[in-house]
């Protein structure tokens, strides 16, 4: 057993200040076993959100020395040993209290999303067939559980505030998911660019980095869209070839 | 919205990690920044590009110029007689902007030459962004016409590489195969830039990514795995790739100004 030294955020609104405490490492331990143990040795009114404790519910998202991560996903043998470990809220969305923070708009932005639209049924007792090839390439996204770290880290949010502009990598994650999907028919480029702003993404690649269930959210969802947004405004050449062979402007088969 | 940022700073730089956070931007700045003064000072040299069987990279293909590679012979009389001519200036346009607008390269160059942000969680220098969504960076969208013509520089940096073992006796005249060590550097710079090339994003989308069912287009299906499995690895591709295409550069180089020996393995 030994100890580690902790600075915490505490505070409410845009009021804040980091205070110090420590607390005993048993090993396997993670950062949210030691937070527990500070809210019931030292600060019982820290406040933190938590639920599963198993990196499933996206709960506790805060950023750990300085980087966006789950906090019962990290453990402490992770850390710097000797060195005072930060624990922060996230700073792309705003502060309610301690670790606490308002997520909600990321719902808000998710409801402007097309929803799914999928083509007839494929026989008529309503039901549809799908081969695995092509349900291979969506299922990574369905992985996302939701926990706003990489809309955290995403600078265009985070530094930038453009949460009115941009949708952020969360919801490309989404939006990649519905559009990509075998069975749906709807086509989402022109609000992928309007709505969603998807030419702010720099493709800085922070969100795949910290992205607890590593979904290659750069490569495989925002790259992809981000081409797909391409052949409808900005590739005339592949739109008059496509004109001469007739084929669909869509990107649906 | 208007986030409120409990811990925002306006200072550039201002993180709470800990880490060496500063050292990949840097190594990303030093390593464009000497391929760039390389590359600029070796196409401004218009001399001593080719050498027997090998022609430079950076001067492939030689559409016009003064080594036997030439296709179309000398400086062509229409070019203006204030700006100096070098047969590099004619093709480096296009390999240059295929890397300029690659996604692995903007995202590389955005933190190491824009701090657009240095690094992940850290502060940058100013608050106006506009991105990619407007002009200028909005022409990053033109990548896939670069590729097409990458995809050109590739057959025909495979047919250099091709001349490159087959060598003239001087005492006879005549023409046989072998392999000397700028045959295998010209070899692994094509191998090396069709990995980078064959692993575009702007590729897996044209072989596949641009369609929802692949499972009843089997062809294109193998080329969308194929290239989605080279894609994984594009950032080394990018690397090693820029690393040798100056190495193979420099190799021609030297052994046309006779500083190296291109030994013949056989």
């Amino acid at each position: 057993m030994s100890e580690a030294r902790f600075k915490i955020w505490r505070g409410e609104g845009e009021e804040g200040r980091f205070e110090e405490y420590s607390a005993q490492i048993d090993e396997g331990m993670v950062v949210l076993d030691a937070v527990h143990q500070i809210q019931a040795e030292k600060a019982p009114d820290l406040a933190c959100r938590w639920n599963c404790k198993a990196g499933k519910c996206g709960s506790c998202s805060a950023e750990i020395n300085g980087m966006p991560k789950l906090m019962c996903m990290t453990r402490m043998d992770q850390l710097p040993e000797g060195e005072t470990i930060t624990i922060e809220p996230m700073k792309a969305f705003p502060h309610i209290r301690d670790l606490v923070t308002d997520v909600s708009w990321n719902y808000r932005a998710k409801k402007k999303i097309k929803k799914f639209k999928p083509r007839a049924p494929d026989t008529e007792d309503g039901s549809w067939s799908m081969s695995q090839d092509d349900v291979d390439r969506v299922q990574e996204f369905r992985k996302c559980i939701e926990c706003f770290l990489c809309q955290d880290v995403c600078h265009v949010l985070r530094e930038h505030d453009k949460h009115e502009e941009f949708a952020g990598p969360q919801l490309m994650v989404y939006t990649a998911a519905l559009e990509m999907h075998p069975l749906d028919v709807e086509d989402r480029r022109e609000d992928l660019k309007e709505e969603q702003g998807i030419g702010y993404c720099n493709i800085t690649k922070c969100c795949t980095k910290v992205c607890p269930e590593e979904i290659t959210i750069t490569d495989n969802a925002i790259i992809p869209l981000k081409e797909r947004v391409v052949d409808k405004f900005y590739d005339p050449i592949g739109k008059l070839l496509k004109i001469f062979s007739s084929a669909d402007d869509s990107s649906k088969e | 919205m208007s986030s409120l940022n409990v811990l925002k700073s306006s200072s550039f730089g201002s993180t709470s990690r800990p880490d060496t956070w500063w050292l990949q931007p840097l190594v990303v700045f030093m390593g464009f920044s000497a391929f760039i003064a390389y590359s600029t000072w070796a196409a401004f040299q218009g001399a001593h590009y080719a050498f027997g069987n090998y022609l430079s990279p950076f001067y492939s293909p030689e559409i016009f110029g003064s080594s036997p590679h030439a296709i179309f012979g000398g400086q062509p009389d229409w070019w203006p007689g204030w700006l100096p001519f070098s047969p590099a200036f004619l093709i480096l346009w296009a390999p240059g902007g295929f890397r300029f607008t690659c996604y692995y390269y903007r995202g590389a160059y955005y933190k190491a030459f824009w701090a657009d942000p240095s690094n992940c969680a850290v502060a940058e220098p100013r608050d106006a962004y506009r991105g990619e969504n407007s002009f200028p960076l909005i022409i990053q969208n033109i990548h896939r016409y670069f590729l097409y013509i990458a995809l050109a520089f590739i057959a025909l940096l495979a047919f250099d590489a091709y001349k490159a073992m087959f060598f003239v006796d001087a005492a006879t005249g005549r023409e046989s195969f072998g392999i000397g060590v700028g045959s295998i550097v010209l070899t692994l710079n094509v191998i090396f830039l069709g990995g980078y090339t064959f692993s575009c994003h702007s590729l897996r989308h044209i072989v596949g990514g641009c369609k929802d069912l692949l499972s009843g287009s089997p062809i294109r299906r193998s080329a969308y795995n194929c290239v989605s499995c080279l894609n994984t690895k594009h950032m080394n591709f990018a690397w090693i790739s820029l690393f040798w295409v100056g190495f193979s550069d420099l190799y021609v180089r030297m052994c046309a100004m006779g500083i190296w020996t291109d030994w013949r393995l056989f």
